[in-house]
């Protein structure tokens, strides 16, 4: 269980324009830094953030080492139907995350 | 004796080419940037405007700095953003994200938060549903780099 903070809000009215912001745990070691050891730390990174609502998708993010450690990502989606938003994260290492949130659009 | 002046003043002119090259090969170059948008944009025309980036100008640590990318858009069916990428001068790598958007997006705007190890030029490029490509820019001063050794 990964440790993630959602923000969306709860009700919508139909065809406002909501912002959805997301953070996650992650180290996001880049590969290109030295350890202790003096050795280079094998890059573990989260690749992919997808968020889906009702299953259609709204929003993708292709992430690289430059993203800062513990990823935010905040972005906006119209309110068309109540249901859930389900927001995933995926990388090295087989990492693979979903959460998912339940708004209702009134 | 001109001929030879003129070799010194090209010699002079390649030493001082070769000193200006960056020491570490292993860092994104500016040149390494506009290959990568290239890639992105292709032979197409990249027209500057439309895309904003919010960012702090003077940033105290490149471990993490917010940044806030938007684009003005109607962002409706027939003409919307479809991706925002968004590249870098001088990390080790010159790719920072590329973002998929569309009509369901309702506003052009994507934040997050970037590691930079240098003071450098981030770039951003939106694509539009018209196969537009519009850019934007922001010059930041970094004083205390990203990508350094692990704490211990």
């Amino acid at each position: 269980m990964a440790n993630v903070l959602i923000n969306v809000p709860k009700t919508a009215r139909r065809g406002e324009v909501i912002e959805i912001k997301a953070m996650i745990l992650h180290p996001m070691e880049t590969g290109f830094r030295p350890g202790t050891s003096g050795r280079i730390i094998p890059r573990n990174i989260i690749e992919r953030f997808t968020a889906t609502w009702n299953g259609t998708e709204v929003f993708s993010m292709a992430m690289s080492p430059a993203i800062a450690a513990n990823p935010f990502v905040s972005f906006f989606a119209v309110a068309r139907e109540s249901g859930t938003i389900a927001l995933r994260w995926t990388g090295d290492e087989g990492f693979a995350v979903e959460e998912r949130v339940a708004i209702t659009v009134a | 004796m001109t001929a030879c002046k003129l070799q010194r003043r090209t010699f002079l002119a390649g030493t001082a080419l070769v000193t200006m090259l960056p020491a570490a090969a292993s860092h994104a170059t500016p040149e390494a940037m506009a290959a990568a948008i290239k890639e992105v944009v292709g032979n197409a025309t990249v027209r500057e405007g439309k895309v904003t980036l919010d960012v702090p100008p003077l940033i105290e640590n490149g471990s993490t700095v917010p940044l806030t990318v938007s684009v003005e858009s109607p962002m409706s069916e027939a003409d919307h953003v479809k991706a925002i990428h968004v590249f870098n001068e001088k990390n080790p790598q010159p790719y920072v994200f590329d973002a998929t958007l569309g009509p369901a997006s309702g506003k052009a705007v994507v934040g997050t938060r970037i590691k930079l190890g240098d003071s450098q030029r981030i770039v951003a490029i939106a694509v539009t549903s018209k196969g537009e490509f519009w850019s934007g820019s922001a010059d930041v001063i970094v004083t205390l780099a990203a990508c350094l050794e692990e704490m211990t």
